[in-house]
Parts: structure tokens; sequence; C-alpha cells
């Protein structure tokens, strides 16, 4: 049995900020779930993916080929009645957010929680964008765990709260709640899941054609105001202390500030409001706070979201209060928080003595040596990437190619001594890209992209490639998984996790099904056909696809061999 | 209970996650608060992984420069790299062995003189306890031990205010049963080495 279906009732185990969201689905009954992996999300689908495969429990779990689609799945399967999670990382919440705007109009009949994990500092992203703001872009209600015992408390408290307001609730962690362990205590699992709903026709609400829309965009507005109503009864807001400097603060920044306090000693001089239930604002709280104190110190990473409403609030109110934060320079929009920095910032508008800790002088330690994240030794991608590269050489053209690539391990090519990784945004911007520099450039255009990224976000780019006579070879690194985020499977894998059984969809029939010709497979390994091939494509002007079919060579070592 | 600030830091493939793990779940068992954070995703493919057990009701994941009450690293460029995160006060449990990062190999960049730094921080620092965690992992049946070898060395040091029994009856819940033979015995070297 998996270890998050414990029936340890009231025992305590040590969980990740992830997993203990998959334990709280599941005490609440979740019964669809469906993702694309994402650092710092993927532990989430992982577990929910091999609880569904060991088959004793009663949940129906799928690896989507994108986030919306992924959204979709649990979208439709709470507006039939069964409880649905869907998670992704931030940028997944971008692909997924066409449905998000609409769904929030919709809505749900059964509960829907939708996990976006914001990554500050970038540990493995490609921008740090701050997906709170996609609660309000949506008007939706959110809410922002501290710790794993509250990611758990909070997915199920997310399940009520969709249920009873009719829309999908969004659970917002960061890499820093994500990814820390500390105990939880289990609760107990549902003695019946709802796995069938009847789906009721209405098309007054499921359909939003404009008329429909009109009416739903004031439902979402009303619904949004109960919402409000119910944050500021949640338990999951609450104020302490009665000093005279008020600090706000949600998510994992809690967890400094409440340090901060202990170090330095001001907990008479503070009251401190902790937000859980950010979204909407719960207005009468912070109007309460904002009486109470004389100054505000507003702790949150990257954008003044709170800092902005309460300055609204106070300027609503007539009190003029100074807020500390992003604009007074106390914190920056960039990166994640640490303890120091907020002890400081708490030290400074407290008027308290920070005593910092007594360090050897550390002038005279040279220059380190980097230590970058590198493909693995022997993986494949190396050896396309050399194939490439020969090629290239031999045929005269390395100086004017560029490559376009995309994200996954293979984005690591960017470092030497590889180097050919030339331009990337998003999951499945080499296609798109590629047809962009072809049509304005005359550079030679080899991009890469891998085999789960091209089922994500390449599928549709090349069909408008090919049918808009781009020229550029695009090479589709197939190893037979999602490596980076820790194997999961996609439509074209041929290795698979035991008991893994859906259809496979190869991706040579892929590219030919959309009427491509001049598609060639090779075996990276094989270092003289591949370079052979690569000259004879990259030779001539026009869309060539090569696919260099090898399996990454951890997920061989893992699943190899038990097809 | 007095807090404590544990870094652990390493290279990737070296079991620092495991390491921190195993210590928080044996603070848990023995009834503490513990958090602990860890490092996953592209950090994973043969970078830096740091992760960190925070003891006594701290809150915070992760450890600001100056703040480890303890470092234990894996490795020794790694331990040098993660000197500004201690202050004079702190103890340091750190490997000798080093693994050459790429740049050195490239000859893009110069690895530090282990010794001198060793000799660096044992002025320095309040207790250092320099070793080949290798070796021992290697005696014990497996080179693959060398976190537990390092968390041995951690639990003999007596600074954390967790047990010897309390971590081997974590390994023995947490590791794969044909392992546990040798991590015990890891852990068991490692114990015996922690003099310093």
């Amino acid at each position: 049995m998996h270890p998050l279906l414990s029936k340890d009732t009231g025992q305590k185990r040590l969980l990740l900020g992830n997993e203990a969201i998959v334990r709280g689905a599941i005490e609440a009954g979740a019964a669809v779930a469906a993702a694309y992996p994402g650092t710092p999300s993927s532990e989430i689908a992982n577990n929910l993916f091999f609880i569904s495969l060991q088959g004793d429990w009663p949940l129906y779990f799928e690896f989507s080929t994108n986030e919306k689609v992924a959204m979709e799945v649990a979208a439709s399967a709470a507006a039939a009645g069964v409880r649905s999670l869907t998670c992704m990382k931030h940028v997944g919440m971008n692909v997924a957010s066409d449905v998000l705007m609409t769904l929030a109009y919709v809505g749900v009949k059964a509960g829907m929680v939708i996990v976006t994990a914001d990554d500050p500092s970038m540990h493995s992203s490609q921008n740090e964008q701050d997906n709170r703001i996609y609660a309000r872009f949506a008007n939706l209600p959110m809410l922002e765990p501290t710790s794993p015992q509250e990611a758990k408390d909070m997915t199920i408290q997310a399940f009520d709260l969709s249920e009873s307001l009719e829309l999908p609730v969004i659970v917002r962690t960061t890499t820093r709640t994500s990814h820390v362990r500390g105990p939880v205590e289990l609760g107990p699992l549902p003695e019946e899941v709802r796995q069938k709903g009847i789906f009721q026709k209405d098309p007054r609400r499921w359909v939003p054609v404009p008329a429909v829309a009109r009416m739903r965009h004031r439902v979402l507005l009303e619904q949004m105001e109960k919402a409000r109503g119910l944050a500021e009864g949640s338990r999951f807001n609450s104020m302490s202390g009665k000093g005279k400097t008020g600090i706000v603060a949600s998510g994992v920044s809690v967890c400094y500030v409440e340090d901060a306090i202990r170090e330095l000693g001001v907990e008479d001089r503070v009251t401190f409001l902790k937000l859980g239930f950010t979204y909407p604002f719960p207005v009468s709280i912070l109007k309460d706070f904002i009486q109470k104190v004389d100054e505000i110190l507003v702790v949150e990473e990257l954008e003044p979201f709170q800092e902005d409403e309460i300055k609204i609030i106070c300027k609503d109110m007539g009190q003029d209060r100074p807020v500390f934060g992003k604009a007074t320079g106390h914190f920056s929009r960039m990166y994640e928080f640490d303890p120091l920095m907020v002890k400081k910032a708490i030290a400074q508008v407290t008027g308290c003595d920070l005593n910092l800790p007594q360090m050897p002088d550390l002038s005279s330690l040279p220059p380190l040596p980097m230590r970058p994240p590198s493909l693995c030794q022997g993986c494949p991608h190396r050896e396309t990437y050399n194939a490439v590269k020969e090629a290239l050489k031999e045929l005269g053209l390395e100086e004017n190619a560029i490559y376009p690539t995309d994200i996954g391990c293979y984005t690591l090519g960017l470092l030497p001594p590889i180097q050919m990784a030339d331009y990337l945004l998003c999951m499945g911007s080499s296609v798109g890209s590629s047809a962009g520099f072809s049509v304005a450039t005359d550079h030679k255009i080899v991009s890469f992209i891998g085999d789960s990224t091209f089922f994500h976000s390449g599928l549709s780019s090349l069909a408008s490639a090919y049918h808009n006579e781009h020229r550029f070879c695009l090479v589709i690194l197939d190893n037979s998984t999602t490596a980076m985020t820790g194997h999961q499977p996609n439509p074209g894998i041929e290795i698979r996790p035991p008991g893994y059984d859906r259809p496979r969809i190869p991706i040579e029939d892929a590219v030919r099904g959309l009427g491509i010709k001049n598609v060639h497979k090779i075996n990276p390994y094989r270092k003289k056909e591949a370079v052979a091939l690569f000259k004879e494509v990259l030779a001539k002007d026009e869309l060539s696809v090569v696919i260099a079919e090898a399996p990454c060579i951890l997920y061989y070592r893992k699943f190899g061999g038990k097809k | 209970m007095d807090t404590k600030k544990i870094l652990f830091t390493g290279v990737g493939g070296q079991g620092t996650l495991l390491a921190s793990r195993l210590l928080g779940e044996a603070a848990m068992a023995a009834g503490m608060d513990v958090r602990v954070s860890e490092v996953h995703g592209m950090a994973q493919r043969g970078g830096v992984v740091e992760s960190t057990v925070m003891l006594g009701g701290l809150k915070s994941p992760i450890i600001s420069k100056g703040e480890a009450d303890i470092l234990v690293s894996f490795e020794p460029l790694e331990t040098i790299r993660a000197l500004d995160r201690c202050s004079r006060g702190s103890v340091i449990v750190t490997n000798t062995v080093p693994i050459i990062p790429i740049t050195v190999k490239l000859g893009q960049a110069e690895y530090p003189d282990v010794d001198y730094w060793i000799d660096f921080m044992k002025k320095s620092y309040r207790r250092v306890c320099a070793l080949d965690a290798d070796e021992l992992a290697k005696t014990a049946g497996t080179s693959k031990a060398v976190n537990v070898v390092l968390l041995g060395v951690l639990i003999g040091l007596n600074e954390v205010p967790v047990t010897r029994e309390m971590v081997e009856e974590t390994i023995k819940k947490q590791v794969k049963p044909r392992f546990v033979e040798a991590n015990l015995k890891a852990f068991e070297l490692g114990l015996e080495k922690a003099e310093c």
C-alpha cells in the first residue's frame, strides 16, 4: 500500500508539503486528478500517479499532455459532481489560464482544487512570476499554507470551500512550502469516495456564449463576496500580539516572521497578522488590524500583492499609516527571502538591536569553482548534440547555425562544452521560435525539443510550421520519459512503469500524421550513422524532423526491461 | 529546548537528502518539532544540493549567512562554499574527499587547497571534524553510505538532542531492507570517528 494511504489516524508522519497536499486530497475524497509535471509541484502528481497505479484506492489519475488539458479534465469531473484536483508549477498556470479564466465563470458542482507551486528565485524555472495574481485575475479564492500540516488542512478546506461556493479554489505554494518536510497528523480516510457523478445538463450555466457569460460573471462576483465573508471568518487568518508595529505575512514568509519575532524578542512590540486564506482579501480583518497599529510592515515574496491592497484600504479608511515593504525598499520584488533578511527588516522597523553572528574573516577565500548542473555521463542527449555539431562542422555551416531549444534536461546543452542552446521562452517554444527565425534570418536553424515537451505543446506548433512552409530542422530528443521532473510517462513512451498500460503514440507516427514526409530516426549512440543522417538533412534548406531515440539512462535503470 | 539550525550540503547523488531526512525522522520519532527542507529538480543533476534540519520549534526552512549552528558537508569544496553560513560558534563536520566539478576539469577554475582550508576551519570555528567518509563507507560495505557515516559523526558529537538509538531505529525503518546492515555499520563507524 502507498504510504500516503496509511490508516494510522492520529499518528504523525514527516511529510513534504507536496505529500501533505496529496494526503489532504485523499482524506477529502478526491476521485479524479490530472496534471503535467513541473518543479516544484512534481511530487504531488507523482504520488497521485503511484497511488492510482497500485489500484487499491478509488482514485483516477492521469498525466495529461499539458496543464490546460489537465485542468479541463479536473474541471469537467467537478462539473459532474466528482471531487477533483489539478496541480502545476507556476508557469503551467499560464498554459492552463485559458481554462482558468472561464472556469471561474461556469464554476463547479463538486469541490475542485487547483494547486499552483511558485518558484521564487527560480531554482528550476525560467521566470518567478507571482501566481497570487492569478487568483485576483480569474477572481477565485486562494489559500496559502506555511507548513506541511497546513498544506494538508488547507487542501481539505479548499475542497469544502470549493463545493460550497461552486468555484474552483486555488492552493498556492512556493518551493519552500512544497519542498519542506514537517510532522503532519493523519486524519481519517473517507469511508466512501464518489467516483462517478452525473452531469446535469444546463447550457445556461455550462456553455458560456455571450448571453450566458454575462450572467455568470455576475454570479462569480456574488460568490466571491460570499468567499470574502468566509475568508474573514477563516481559522487560517489570525492576529497575535498587541504591539504598535503591525506585521502582515503569508506563505513561507510567516515562518521567517515567527522565527524573527522569537529571536529578536519583540513579542510585545508587534501585532502579527498571519494570512492563510489570502484571496479575496479579508477586508474587515485588515481594517481591524490597521486600526490597532501605528505602522505596518508587509512581508511577502515577489509582487506587492498585499502591500498595495493594504494601502488602498488605509486610503479608504482615511487612515494615514506608514506601510513598509517593496515601495520603501525594505524588501525586493526579486527572489525568495531568507530568515536574516526578514529579521533585519523587523529590527529596523521596531528599532531593536540585531545581534549579528560573529563570523571569521573570509576575505581571503579564493573564487570558488561553480558546480553547474550537467547532463549525466552517458546521457543520449550529449551524443545527439555532438552528432549535430559534427555534421554542421563537416558541412561548414557551424558558424551560421543557431539552436532554439526547449524545456527539459537538454536545456543544459546551454553549458560548455556543448553550448547548443540559443533561444528559449517556454514549453514548446523551440518550434514556434524556429518558424520566426526562419523567416527573419538566413541562419541555419536546428532546434531541440524533448518527447514530453513535444506532446505538451510541440505538436500544434509543428503543424503550423509545416503548413506555413518554414525551414528548419527539428530534433526531437526522445528519451522515452519526462526526465527532468522525475520520469513521468507521456504518450510516446516505450519503456513503462510496471502496470502502466495506456496506449502508445509513437512520435514518428504523430509527425507523419501531420503530413510531414521529411522525417528520420536515429540512434544517437551510433555516431557515424547519426552524423551522416544529419549531414544529409542539414544540407537541404527545408523543414525536417529527426527523432533521436534512446532512453534516459536513469529511467532505463529504473524500468528498463520491464516493458 | 534550544533551537538548532543544521545545514547539510553536498553534490547531487551523494545522498544529502536522505541524511537530513533520517535526522528529521529520528527527531520527530523522539517527539520533537522539526522542519526539513530539500532541494529538488534541476540542482539534482550534479549540482550543489543543500538541505536543512531545523530543531526546537523553528519554522524557517532555510538558513541565512552566519546562522548555521552545525554544518554537515559531504564534499570539501562545498564545505568551503558554505562557510559564510557559519559563525565562530558553529560546528563543522566535513568529508575530505573532493568531487572535482566540471568547471575545474575544463580548466575554467581552480579547486581550492583542501588542507589549507581545513586548517583554517580548525582555527576559526568552535569544533571541526574532518574525515575521509568515503573510506569508512567502503569499510562498512557500501560506498553510497557516506551520508550515514557523516550522520554518525554528527550524532557522536552530542551537539543535537537526538540519540544514537533514535537514528538506528529510523535507519531500520526508512532504509531499504537490503541496505540496513551496511548503513548501521556505516553509522557506527561515523560515531566512532566523532572526536574533535
